[in-house]
């Protein structure tokens, strides 16, 4: 401020940013920020468990609001960019928002929003004691802020920022279960997270920048010198595992179904698709050429992945199980888009990418309120509860079918987008491998619904009204079922806004010139 | 380690270095330091006297619970750069202000704060790892 | 200066690769520290060791007047050593607590997850 140029005399011109920040910049900010801010309170007011469920909410719901308001303005006006600390890009870091971070940043609060208040009934008074919800906060803000940092070294801080928030909501309660699967967990997304720094400290010795869109501006020129396919293959193990792709998936199936329900939807939901996101900015904005030659290898990764990870869901029993299985095979579909790399399949990516978050959520949130209802996780237990609660039959048909790919649920279009774009980029085994796992989800989680609700209960003999044990889920359950459903049918019924959406998304990513020019209005840097 | 040579200097010991740690703490604007580091020598003042005179009373003398430091320190650290909003620069902007207080001339800007968020994330944060894995050495 | 380092980062990522396939959690979390450092290392020698001159600029003047050491590396893995620091407590105290109340440090023994032998799930009604 002005203070500053009071005390030291130099001219500092040409390394600030000389004009004044409009108060509608800072909505880049409120997704990350407001998240912080709350969960810092929450930390601090440790003993006041009741107020945390209104606080983390009410935080929420006003970071979901910055985000919509964040994608509403970056739709209209182009990239959105704020400088820390006002020193000129590359030298300040970042934060850039296009369409693709602030859609995945809307999408991803949303779901929270829709967690943190189907936890108001699931994790009780220890759970929130031992920070269910601060930590559910600083785990949205890292995830938000990896969708909306400009800077690749910040994208590592904020990965380190979630995974570590995501320690504690994995381990909260400490049963034998979840110590087990969160060693396994903790340990290979480590190991996921340094290989992604050696690689940011490889291109940094590289490039000598860390800024994206810097990065992306230089790439062209030191293709010919520097090691960018070795870069590019490192990034691509690195994201591959925090995504949970093939051949490093298995941290995934061991550990989602151990903590409490609403901690493996929140996961399900967001934590994999960062790596999706990262592995679209790297390879989309800053390596195209490099993607262009490991296309082949990711789409068989692709491949296998869908198919493999849908045949683990069909030898399972425990619904959590099945859940984490399917999420893996949503990875393959998505990777698919990414391997492709046309306009058409990018944006079939960002659409699943968006469709995954609400529906994964929404498939461990079912897994909840089945047990809630039957009374427990394994199919051979759990029946007869579309006799009893019909309406939560209803929303489970919906979840079953979106997650199949079937219409008329959001499930549907991305596919639909992606089958094309392999059809058309030749590819026509990547199109039948898609299909492929559509009809074995739709085998998998169809089994799901016939044995859990259409199936009678063993006790209920007939047409009595005794529902053998089988109780009735809550309706904040299903409110909470209902508010992520509404999104999924309304893609699937009208899904002209959210492709063309997509189709900005996918463009910004192509045809990263507008994002370069966002971050150096100038030309200079 | 409970002798009572340890028993007795650890007290002063560890006054000392949260002191010290102060010191640090204040002294890296200009100089090597920092909240960081800072934090690290307080968090290691409170292992030791967590050693000597076990965990319960550290946890009296600190009154707050450690992750209501962090906590603390979070909200500070993040309010400091949100401050920038109400003079239109971009976040986490270095803002001064030299107030003349009793005739001395103090600097104070929102990156000493920030700086002092940091102390305090760190304290609270390797505190309570620290005085976990001291409880389960004695339980 | 920069090759010998390389064969010290060489030598580092082998060890930690080599104690990171152990199956035993307490040499994996000892595997996953040297693997940190070897990381810091690298972006130390990626940042170019220049030389060993502090980077602070004195007060009447605006660029360093002589060749100094690279300031960014050198934040990068502050921050790095940071965030592996506190994985690394919260890693031993997974462990720890983990063999505790699983009673075995052999992640081959760890089935309570995911049991062994678990059968198909309901082939019809």
């Amino acid at each position: 401020m002005a203070a500053t140029e009071s005390m030291n005399s130099i001219d500092t011109s040409a390394a600030m940013i000389a004009g004044p920040t409009q108060l509608a910049d800072w909505l880049v900010l409120m997704p990350v920020v407001i998240p912080i801010v709350a969960g810092a309170v929450l930390l601090m007011a440790r003993h006041e468990v009741r107020l945390h469920a209104m606080i983390a909410i009410g935080a929420l719901g006003l970071a979901f609001a910055g985000a919509a308001g964040l994608l509403y303005r970056v739709v209209t006006e182009g990239t959105l960019v704020m400088t820390m600390g006002r020193w000129v890009p590359p030298f300040g870091i970042s934060f850039s928002a296009d369409a693709l971070g602030a859609t995945f940043a809307t999408a991803a609060t949303f779901v929270a929003l829709a967690g943190a208040i189907f936890a108001i009934r699931d994790i009780d008074a220890t759970g929130r004691r031992y920070g269910f919800y601060p930590f559910l906060l600083l785990m949205m803000a890292g995830v938000n802020g990896a969708f909306l940092t400009g800077d690749i070294f910040n994208l590592y801080v904020w990965f380190e920022v979630f995974v570590i928030a995501s320690f504690g909501l994995l381990i909260l309660g400490s049963e034998q279960r979840q110590l087990d699967g969160a060693t396994k967990y903790a340990i290979l997304n480590l190991v996921a997270t340094t290989i992604f720094l050696v690689t940011t400290g490889m291109l940094y010795g590289t490039f000598g920048t860390l800024n994206m869109a810097d990065i992306a501006r230089k790439a062209p020129q030191l293709r010919e010198s520097g090691p960018l396919m070795t870069i590019a293959a490192l990034y691509l193990l690195a994201f591959g595992m925090k995504a949970a792709a093939f051949p490093l998936n298995f941290w995934l199936p061991a550990s989602y179904h151990t903590p409490r329900i609403v901690t493996s939807a929140l996961f399900g939901g967001l934590l994999t698709k960062v790596g999706i996101y990262a592995l679209l900015r790297v390879f989309l904005t800053l390596m195209p050429v490099e993607r262009g030659v490991l296309s082949e290898l990711i789409a068989w990764l692709a491949a296998a992945t869908m198919i493999l990870g849908i045949m683990g869901a069909l030898s399972q029993s425990d619904v959590r199980r099945i859940a984490g299985f399917v999420v893996i095979s949503g990875i393959g579909v998505m990777l698919a888009g990414l391997a492709l790399g046309s306009p058409v399949g990018v944006a079939g990516t960002v659409l699943y990418a968006v469709h995954s978050i609400l529906v994964m959520t929404a498939l461990y949130l079912l897994a909840g309120l089945m047990h809630e209802a039957g009374g427990s996780y394994s199919l051979h237990e759990v029946s007869g509860l579309y006799r009893s609660n019909p309406f939560l039959a209803a929303i489970a048909l919906a979840v079953v079918l979106a997650a199949s790919g079937l219409p008329p649920l959001s499930g549907l279009w991305p596919k639909v987008m992606l089958v094309k774009a392999s059809v058309d980029g030749g590819a026509w085994w990547l199109a039948f491998a898609i299909l492929l796992s559509g009809f074995l989800t739709t085998i998998a989680l169809g089994r799901v619904f016939i044995l859990a609700f259409w199936r009678n209960s063993p006790t209920a003999g007939d047409d009595s009204a005794d529902f053998g044990g089988a109780g009735k889920a809550r309706p904040g359950g299903y409110m909470v079922l209902g508010m992520l459903a509404l999104p999924m049918i309304a893609i699937g019924v009208y899904p002209d806004p959210f492709m063309q959406l997509a189709d900005v998304a996918a463009a910004g990513l192509l045809d990263p010139s507008g994002y370069i020019q966002a971050v150096f209005p100038g030309g200079g840097g | 380690m409970r002798t009572v040579i340890f028993r007795t200097a650890a007290p002063y010991l560890a006054s000392l270095m949260v002191l010290f740690s102060i010191f640090v703490l204040l002294r890296g604007h200009n100089e090597p330091g920092g909240g960081f580091i800072g934090g690290l020598i307080a968090a290691s003042a409170i292992a030791i006297y967590g050693i000597a005179c076990g965990v319960a009373s550290v946890r009296r003398a600190l009154y707050f619970h450690p992750m209501a430091i962090s906590g603390f320190g979070l909200l500070l650290a993040a309010l400091s750069g949100v401050l920038s909003v109400f003079f239109g620069v971009p976040f986490l902007t270095g803002l001064w202000a030299t107030p003349h207080l009793f005739g001395v001339e103090l600097d104070l800007s929102t990156v000493m704060f920030f700086d002092i968020g940091v102390y305090f994330v760190v304290v609270g944060a390797i505190t309570s790892i620290g005085l976990a894995l001291e409880e389960r050495e004695r339980g | 200066m920069e090759s010998a380092l390389s064969v010290l980062v060489g030598l580092f990522f082998a060890v930690s690769i080599y104690m990171m396939l152990s199956k035993h959690t307490i040499r994996i979390v000892l595997g996953v520290t040297i693997f940190g450092n070897a990381v810091n290392l690298t972006i130390f020698t990626a940042g170019r060791v220049l030389r060993e001159v502090p980077p602070i600029i004195p007060e009447d003047v605006v660029t360093p007047q002589t060749l100094v050491a690279n300031p960014l590396p050198q934040a990068l893995i502050l921050t790095a050593i940071v965030i592996s620091f506190s994985f690394f407590c919260f890693l031993l105290v997974l462990a720890y607590r983990a063999y505790q109340e699983l009673g075995t440090d052999d992640t081959d023994e760890m089935r309570v997850a995911e049991p062994k032998g678990e059968g198909l799930p309901p082939l019809g009604y």
